[in-house]
């Protein structure tokens, strides 16, 4: 049984590993120009150097895939700490608020730098959006404390990512003309545009905050087992929630902050892993939930930008016809599951 | 306070938001010996439990576990020395009763709680130990209540803990499950020399089933001892304010509220066999009166219970024409009589005289009211 578990846990992550490189070999040669195989082995050697298929591949592609795979990685592993933290299975940056206040405070930024024109460094994204983003998870912190079931802690969640969305929308109509197209785009989620400098910054936190993650998989197998259980196992329960915000409010600021915000990643990679896998064992799910996460969210960039090449679509638009439902089977499942017992 | 008490609460002051629910409990516990703590629902049982696991922390006082103070002591610390079993359900994602027991081992692992062979080993043991090792692949959201709690308590064991502290474990469970759990605390008492602390609704077991009892009534420790001082007289309807009802601590025996209007039936009882026949009239909602009985019969403290009157005779005496001039007078006012009784010897014959008595009269019926 034991062995069982392990050959399938194996099995898994090469799989997961399979289809990441082909996502990503497929994200490099296709797009509205194509480009042929060959560039690309080209490019891995290091033999092209320049022409125009190098700078697709090099400036445009290899970036928006490579912040693809770890964006889409960083918000799985958000949304999984999420549901861990609230001990909810539809808690994620989306649903809880968290993305539309990373929003707000981005597009806050974005309007204020266009008006006293400077420009905008990637790192002042990151922590402009970490500032909404764990403001907003204060209050939905405030309200989970009041509220005992969790479908009125998704609806709090909802309702301040409504709150959020309007005053951005209100920040927007007293912009210039000028602001707006930039905004418009970024804030129905994208992962185009991304360069270089943004990928080592994103990199570095996204890798660090879901190494972090990893190492907490410990106490977080001891919270799943309910607050007091922890507490007995010797988890120190203040700290250990300190930890939960603050890293899984650095990833979704961090996606947000590049991406905007993306639906419904949060919650559906989460709960297709422990489906994969059959566990929900954090040791195993973290870096699973990452990769999936990653995996997720490249082939859903690559639909977005080929379905209707040259037109592209929101990555958001992919990522909730493929995610919704995920969230509607668990509910379901879910619902059978408590029916048995 | 003892010498090496494993567990030893002075002066302790427990409640939420500096509101103190139960105050000035002292007591101390030996290894290898049964607390259970008893008292009405909301007398503060849960709440001295959670301070004692440091899930709350006392208002003021001081505990202390293993000869160490308790404040002074780091989580994983007081992980490896206690270890607990709450009510409430826990909620697992695709666990097997194994992976349960196993988290467990957590104070023991390493930083990413990898379990070991050994961690492995003890688990399995502690599965065996609770009687739950065919469980170790099942799925612990598919078990029974029973089942759950044997998983639950092979999880504490697995924790190694000198002190194993329980909130009403045995609270939902069918009565073989009861008796299992409790016979394993037992057990666990007498062969690792566990101290363990619980408390617990079912007094009949409490009785049974502990070294020392503690009530808590009125918001302090009313009284500790061993249960043959606590489950004596009518303390116990005291403690639990009963209203409806008495509650017999020498057999652990509930009975509903006598009808007390003037009796419709007299029977003759006496051995056991009227017990039935009093507990009937009762559900009809028929006053009834018994007699004559010896103080020492078994059916006594039933009849005491339900009967609008007993007649009775001293323990070991012959029944004096006395008490048969008593139980002539009542029968006189009743309707109808019932003897169960069918055997008379040298210290119930007087009983013979009383159904003869009512036979005469046309009293005397089987029991077909």
């Amino acid at each position: 049984m034991e062995k069982q578990r392990m050959k399938r846990t194996v099995i898994c992550y090469f799989f997961l590993c399979i289809t990441a490189g082909l996502l990503f070999y497929f994200s490099l040669i296709c797009g509205s120009s194509s480009i042929p195989p060959a560039a690309v082995y080209g490019l891995l050697k290091g033999t092209l150097h320049e022409g125009a298929s190098y700078r697709i591949l090099f400036d445009i592609r290899l970036p928006r895939t490579i912040s693809a795979f770890l964006l889409g990685g960083g918000l799985s592993v958000s949304g999984y700490l999420l549901q861990s933290f609230f001990r909810n299975p539809i808690a994620g940056p989306f649903v809880l608020g968290i993305s539309s206040g990373a929003k707000l405070t981005i597009a806050l930024l974005m309007i204020f730098a266009l008006k006293n024109s400077f420009v905008i460094q990637s790192g002042m994204m990151v922590s402009a959006a970490f500032i909404g983003a764990i403001l907003c998870m204060l209050m939905v912190l405030l309200f989970s404390g009041k509220v005992r079931s969790g479908a009125q802690l998704v609806i709090a969640g909802v309702m301040i990512g409504y709150i959020c969305n309007a005053l951005t929308d209100l920040a927007v109509t007293f912009a210039d003309d000028a602001n707006i197209v930039n905004l418009h785009n970024w804030s129905k989620g994208s992962f185009s545009g991304t360069e270089w400098k943004d990928v080592r910054i994103m990199t570095i936190l996204i890798l660090a905050a879901s190494v972090c993650a990893f190492l907490l998989s410990k106490p977080i197998s001891a919270y799943q087992l309910g607050e007091s259980y922890a507490a007995n196992m010797g988890v120190h329960l203040p700290i250990f929630r300190i930890f939960l915000i603050l890293l899984s409010s650095i990833l979704s600021a961090c996606v947000t902050a590049f991406a905007g915000p993306i639906s419904f990643v949060g919650i559906a990679v989460p709960h297709l892993m422990k489906g994969l896998f059959g566990t929900a064992r954090p040791l195993i799910m973290i870096p699973a939930v990452f990769l999936g996460g990653g995996v997720f969210c490249m082939g859903c960039d690559l639909i977005a930008r080929t379905l209707f090449a040259p037109q592209e679509l929101s990555v958001s638009t992919v990522t909730a016809v493929f995610g919704a439902p995920v969230v509607i089977f668990v509910m379901l499942y879910r619902a059978n599951e408590r029916s048995t017992i | 306070m003892r010498e090496n008490a494993v567990l030893q609460a002075d002066s302790l002051a427990v409640g939420y938001h500096r509101k103190i629910v139960v105050d000035g409990l002292s007591f101390s516990i030996m290894p290898g010996e049964i607390c259970t703590l008893i008292g009405p629902n909301g007398s503060g049982k849960s709440t001295v439990l959670k301070t004692i696991s440091a899930q709350l922390s006392a208002i003021s006082g001081d505990i202390s576990m293993c000869g160490d103070a308790l404040c002074s002591l780091k989580e994983k610390d007081i992980a490896k020395r206690l270890s607990v079993l709450f009510t409430q359900k826990l909620s697992t994602e695709r666990m097997t009763c194994g992976d349960v027991v196993g988290t467990g081992r957590y104070p023991y692992t390493g930083t990413l709680g990898i379990l070991s062979d050994h961690d492995l080993k003890i688990v399995k043991e502690s599965m065996e130990l609770a009687g739950a090792a065919s469980l170790y692949h099942t799925d612990f959201r598919q078990i029974s209540d029973g089942q759950r709690q044997c998983v639950m308590l092979a999880r504490a064991i697995a924790q190694q803990p000198k002190i194993l502290l329980l909130d009403e474990p045995t609270s939902f469970l069918d009565i073989g499950h009861k008796l299992h759990i409790l016979t394993l605390l037992r057990q666990l008492a007498r062969e690792r020399q566990i101290a363990v602390i619980q408390s617990l609704h079912e007094l009949d077991l409490a009785q049974k089933f502990s070294d020392m009892v503690i009530c808590i009534h009125k918001g302090k420790a009313e009284r500790i001892g061993i249960p043959e001082e606590i489950f004596s007289g009518d303390y116990i309807s005291a403690l639990y304010e009963m209203q409806h009802g008495t509650y017999d601590p020498r057999f652990g025996n509930a009975e509903p509220t006598a009808l007390k209007w003037n009796p419709r039936i007299f029977v003759i009882g006496g051995g056991g066999a009227g017990i039935t026949i009093y507990r009937r009239l009762h559900r009809l909602g028929i006053p009834f009166a018994a007699g004559v009985l010896h103080e020492s019969d078994l059916e006594y403290p039933v009849a005491n219970a339900l009967a609008s009157v007993v007649v009775t005779e001293k323990a070991f005496e012959p029944i004096s024409s006395e008490s048969v001039g008593k139980a002539f007078s009542i029968m006189e006012r009743c309707e109808k009589v019932i003897c169960c009784t069918e055997h008379y010897g040298t210290m119930n014959a007087a009983n013979r005289e009383l159904e003869q008595h009512a036979r005469a009269a046309g009293k005397l019926c089987d029991f077909v009211p």
